[in-house]
C-alpha cells in the first residue's frame, strides 16, 4: 500500500515544547527521517494495528494508523443471518466487553419490538454482568498499559481479579470470553444458586485489591512522569474527534450515556444517586493527558462496583426472559441505540423489513472513533510516548475493524 | 603481589622437572578460562532461574515448577538445550560478519572483566593491581557489541535499541566511575583482593560503607548507574520490549540470542561483585572473621567462608536488581539522559568532594 505520511515538520515547533519544557534539547539535533512500520505485529499495539510513523531520531514527526487487519465483515453478516443468530458475532467485536456488546445489540433490536416487556430480574442481571464486564475490560486496559510503560507486575495483579470475574461469567453462562448471554428479550438463563452471593464477595475483595492498583501503578512516580503531560487531548479536540468514554472524560468533558441518556436501570440508579461519573481533573499534569485517562478508568471500576452492589440489594426472584417467539420476526422499522461501553459509546443501528433477517446492522464502535485521534497526537511525541499514547486510547482492534 | 594466577602456582608445584614454562603457563590459562566460563555460566543459569522465581512470586504465581522436579530447578538447562537446538538464523539483509561477531565480542568483554574477580582471598584468575580499572575498561567494551549488533541486524528497531544503549552508557559511565572514586579514596587500592582485605577490622565489619558518611549516597548512585550500565529495568531502554520489540536483539535467535542473555546476567553479577567488594566489605563478615581467627588465614575453611560471603553479597545485589525490575515502570529516554547528566553526575562529584574532605580531616 503506497502511503504518504503527512509531514508535520512545520507544525512541529509548537508541539515540541510541552508545558514542562522537558523536551527542548531535542530541537538541537536533527537526523534524516526514518520511516518506521509500527505493527501489525508489535507487542504494544494491542492487536493487529499498524501505524506508519516517520521519526526524526526518537521524535515522531508523522503518523498514520492503518486499520483492517482484523476485518471479519461483521456488519455484512448481520444482513444475512437471523436476528438471534447475529448475537455471537457481537461478542467478537469488542471481545473484552462482550456482555456490553450483547446488551447494545439486544437493546437495539428490542427498540423495534414495542410490545416486549423485559423482566426486572433480567434487567438486574444484565446490569450486573455489563458492569462486571466493564471492570474486567478496565482491568485489561490498566494492566496492559502497565506493560506498555514497562511495569509488568500490575498486569498480573489485574489478571488475578479478572480471572475471578471470568469464573463468575463461566458459572452463569459457560463461556469465559464470548458470552452471548444477554439476548433479545432478557438473558439466556437465570443465575445459578449462590452466584449473586459470590458476586457480592467479589465486590468486597475487589475493593481491597483495587487500592493496590492505585498504589502500585497509578500513583507511582515513574508512571506519573511517563504519562502526565503526554498525549494531551484538549477539551475541544476531544469533542471534534467525537471521542467517547474514558477518552472523552479524561479530557474533562462530563459525558456518560449511563447518566445523560439513561437506559435499562440506570435512570433508577440516578434517582438513588448510586454512582458518579468520573471526570479527569488534570491532577498530575495537563487536563486530558494519558494519566487522566488511566485515572478515569481505574476509578470507574469502583463506580461499577457501586452499581453492582445497588443491583444486588434490589434483585428479586422472577423470570429472566420476556415473551420471545421461537422464530423471531422483528416489526419493520429502524432504531439506533447507543450504550456506554467500557471504551465509549457503542451504537447499533438496525433496520428491519419485518422478516427474520435484518436489512442493515450498523455498528458505531468506540475504538474506531477513538483511534482516529492518534494521527493528531503522535507527531511531536517520542517513540516511548507513542507507546504510552496508543496504550491510553485502549483500542480493541476487533472493534475498530469488526 | 604477583600477576600470575593460582592455577599456575599449583601447576608449578606438581609438574615434573623439565616441562617448559610456556606449557605450564598455557595450561594454567586454559584451565583458568575453563573454570571461569563454567563458573559464570552455571551462575547465570542459576540467576535466570532465580529471576523467573522472583518475578513469579512478585506477580502472584509460581514461576517454573516442572522441569527437573524441585521448583523447576532445571528450567535454565532445558532452555539452554532448546536454544542450542534451534536453527541458526541470520537475516538476509544483515551484515553477516558483524552480526556473528557482536555476541562473541560482548561475551569476551564480560568474561575479560570477570577475570579480575577473585573467588576467595587466595583463589583468583589474575591478580591485577588495577583490578577495578580493568573491570571498568572491559565491561565498557560490551557497549560496542550492542551497537554492533544493532547496526548489523539491519533493522530499525535494533538500530534504535543500539543508539539508546550508546547514549545511555556514555551518560552513565561518568557517574558510575565517579561514584566508585569515593570508596577508592577510602581504601586506597584498585586491587579487589586487597580492597577486601583492608576492610577486615571490627570483627569483619570494617566495611567501606561504615567508614565514611559519603559512601552510602555514593553507593546509591553507583547502584543506579550500574542498573543503567547493565541495561536493567527501569533503564532497560536498549531492549524495552514493549517499545522496540526486543531492541538491539530483535533479529537474534537461538544460541546467539542466549549469549546476550548470558552477558546481561554476567554483567549483573560483575556489578554486584564490584559493589560488594568496594562498598560492602567484599569477603569480610563476622563469619569470615571468626573462620580466620579460628582456622587461620589461608585455611580451607577461611577461603570457603570468604568465597561464600562474597557470593551471597553478590546474589543479594542481583536480587535487588530483580526486585526493582519487577516493580518499577520504565523511564523515558530523555528522562534517562536528564537524570544521568543533570543529577547523578553532580551528586557523584559532591560525594567525592565530601568524602575527600572527610578523609582529610579524620
Amino acid at each position: 500500500m503506497a502511503t504518504q505520511i503527512e509531514d508535520r515538520s512545520k507544525s512541529e515547533e509548537e508541539s515540541r515544547t510541552l508545558p514542562t519544557g522537558e523536551k527542548e534539547f531535542f530541537l538541537d539535533v536533527h537526523t534524516s527521517d526514518l520511516e518506521v512500520n509500527f505493527g501489525p505485529q508489535h507487542p504494544a499495539t494491542h492487536g493487529v494495528m499498524r501505524i506508519l510513523m516517520r521519526a526524526d531520531g526518537e521524535l515522531i514527526t508523522g503518523a498514520q494508523p492503518h486499520l483492517g487487519y482484523l476485518h471479519r465483515c461483521a456488519e455484512k453478516i448481520g444482513e444475512s443471518v437471523e436476528w438471534l443468530q447475529y448475537l455471537p458475532y457481537t461478542d467478537r467485536y469488542d471481545y473484552l466487553a462482550a456482555m456490553n456488546n450483547n446488551l447494545g445489540y439486544s437493546m437495539a433490536v428490542e427498540a423495534l419490538m414495542p410490545g416486549l416487556v423485559i423482566p426486572r430480574r433480567a434487567e438486574m442481571i444484565r446490569t450486573i454482568c455489563a458492569e462486571l464486564n466493564r471492570i474486567g475490560s478496565h482491568l485489561i486496559a490498566f494492566g496492559t498499559y502497565g506493560l506498555d510503560i514497562g511495569a509488568f507486575t500490575p498486569f498480573f495483579y489485574a489478571f488475578r481479579e479478572r480471572e475471578w470475574m471470568m469464573a463468575l461469567f463461566e458459572k452463569i453462562c459457560g463461556a469465559r470470553l464470548t458470552y452471548s448471554y444477554i439476548r433479545i428479550g432478557g438473558v439466556f438463563n437465570d443465575a445459578p444458586p449462590g452466584w449473586l452471593e459470590e458476586v457480592a464477595r467479589f465486590c468486597d475483595v475487589f475493593e481491597e485489591k483495587w487500592k493496590e492498583y492505585v498504589d502500585l501503578l497509578v500513583m507511582n512516580q515513574i508512571f506519573v512522569k511517563r504519562t502526565a503531560n503526554v498525549g494531551v487531548i484538549p477539551r475541544e479536540m476531544a469533542l471534534d474527534f467525537g471521542l467517547t468514554g474514558p477518552m472523552l472524560r479524561g479530557s474533562g468533558v462530563d459525558f456518560d450515556l449511563r447518566r445523560d441518556l439513561p437506559y435499562s436501570l440506570y435512570g433508577e440508579m440516578l434517582r438513588d444517586k448510586a454512582f458518579d461519573v468520573i471526570v479527569g481533573k488534570g491532577e498530575k499534569g495537563t487536563l486530558g493527558d494519558c494519566w487522566d485517562r488511566t485515572w478515569c478508568r481505574v476509578f470507574e471500576m469502583m463506580e461499577s462496583i457501586k452499581i453492582v452492589r445497588w443491583c444486588l440489594e434490589r434483585i428479586e426472584p422472577g423470570p429472566v426472559l420476556g415473551d420471545i417467539p421461537k422464530v423471531l420476526r422483528i416489526p419493520p422499522g429502524e432504531a439506533y441505540v447507543g450504550i456506554e461501553n467500557p471504551r465509549g459509546e457503542l451504537g447499533h443501528y438496525v433496520v428491519s423489513d419485518g422478516g427474520k433477517v435484518g436489512v442493515r446492522v450498523r455498528v458505531r464502535g468506540p475504538s474506531f472513533t477513538n483511534v482516529a485521534v492518534l494521527e493528531e497526537l503522535l507527531p511531536g511525541a517520542l517513540i516511548a510516548d507513542a507507546i504510552a499514547i496508543i496504550g491510553s486510547t485502549d483500542v480493541v482492534i476487533g472493534e475498530t475493524d469488526r | 603481589m604477583d600477576g600470575g594466577n593460582i592455577f599456575l602456582t599449583l601447576l608449578q608445584k606438581v609438574a615434573p622437572e623439565g616441562v617448559p614454562a610456556w606449557v605450564l603457563a598455557l595450561t594454567a590459562a586454559v584451565v583458568g578460562i575453563a573454570i571461569l566460563v563454567g563458573f559464570v555460566s552455571v551462575l547465570v543459569m542459576f540467576a535466570v532461574w532465580l529471576e523467573r522465581k522472583v518475578s513469579g512470586h512478585i506477580q502472584c504465581r509460581y514461576g517454573p515448577m516442572y522441569a527437573g522436579g524441585w521448583h523447576g530447578w532445571a528450567q535454565s538447562v532445558a532452555d539452554g538445550v532448546k536454544l542450542l537446538a534451534k536453527e541458526d538464523l541470520i537475516p538476509l539483509g544483515a551484515d553477516k560478519p558483524l552480526f556473528v561477531l557482536a555476541p562473541a565480542l560482548m561475551l569476551a568483554a564480560i568474561f575479560g572483566a570477570l577475570a579480575a574477580m577473585p573467588l576467595s582471598p587466595s583463589v583468583y584468575f589474575t591478580n591485577l593491581n588495577l583490578g577495578l580499572f580493568a573491570i571498568l575498561a572491559m565491561s565498557s567494551m560490551t557497549t560496542i557489541g550492542v551497537v554492533m549488533a544493532g547496526w548489523a541486524s539491519n533493522s530499525k528497531w535494533a538500530l534504535y535499541g543500539s543508539m539508546r544503549e550508546a547514549a545511555q552508557v556514555v551518560a552513565y559511565e561518568i557517574p558510575f566511575g565517579i561514584s566508585l572514586l569515593v570508596p577508592l579514596m577510602v581504601i586506597g587500592t584498585f586491587n579487589l583482593g586487597e580492597a577486601s582485605a583492608r576492610q577486615a577490622g571490627w570483627f569483619g565489619m570494617h566495611w567501606v560503607m561504615f567508614q565514611n558518611p559519603f559512601v552510602l549516597p555514593a553507593f546509591l548512585l553507583f547502584f543506579t548507574a550500574a542498573l543503567a550500565e547493565t541495561k536493567r529495568a527501569p533503564f532497560d531502554l536498549p531492549e524495552s520490549e514493549s517499545e522496540l520489540v526486543a531492541g538491539f536483539m530483535t533479529e537474534y535467535s537461538g544460541i546467539r540470542w542466549s549469549f546476550f542473555f548470558l552477558e546481561e546476567y554476567a554483567a549483573m553479577f560483575l556489578m554486584s561483585v564490584v559493589g560488594a567488594v568496594f562498598f560492602l566489605g567484599g569477603f569480610e563478615s563476622p563469619l569470615t572473621h571468626f573462620a580466620r581467627e579460628s582456622f587461620g588465614a589461608g585455611s580451607v575453611v577461611h577461603e570457603v567462608t570468604a568465597g561464600v560471603t562474597l557470593l551471597l553479597k553478590a546474589m543479594f545485589g542481583i536480587f535487588l536488581m530483580m526486585w526493582l525490575r519487577w516493580t518499577l515502570p520504565r523511564v523515558r529516554i530523555d528522562q534517562v539522559m536528564t537524570m544521568g547528566y543533570k543529577y547523578l553526575t553532580p551528586l557523584a562529584l559532591l560525594c567525592v568532594l565530601g568524602a575527600g574532605i572527610w578523609e582529610a580531616i579524620f
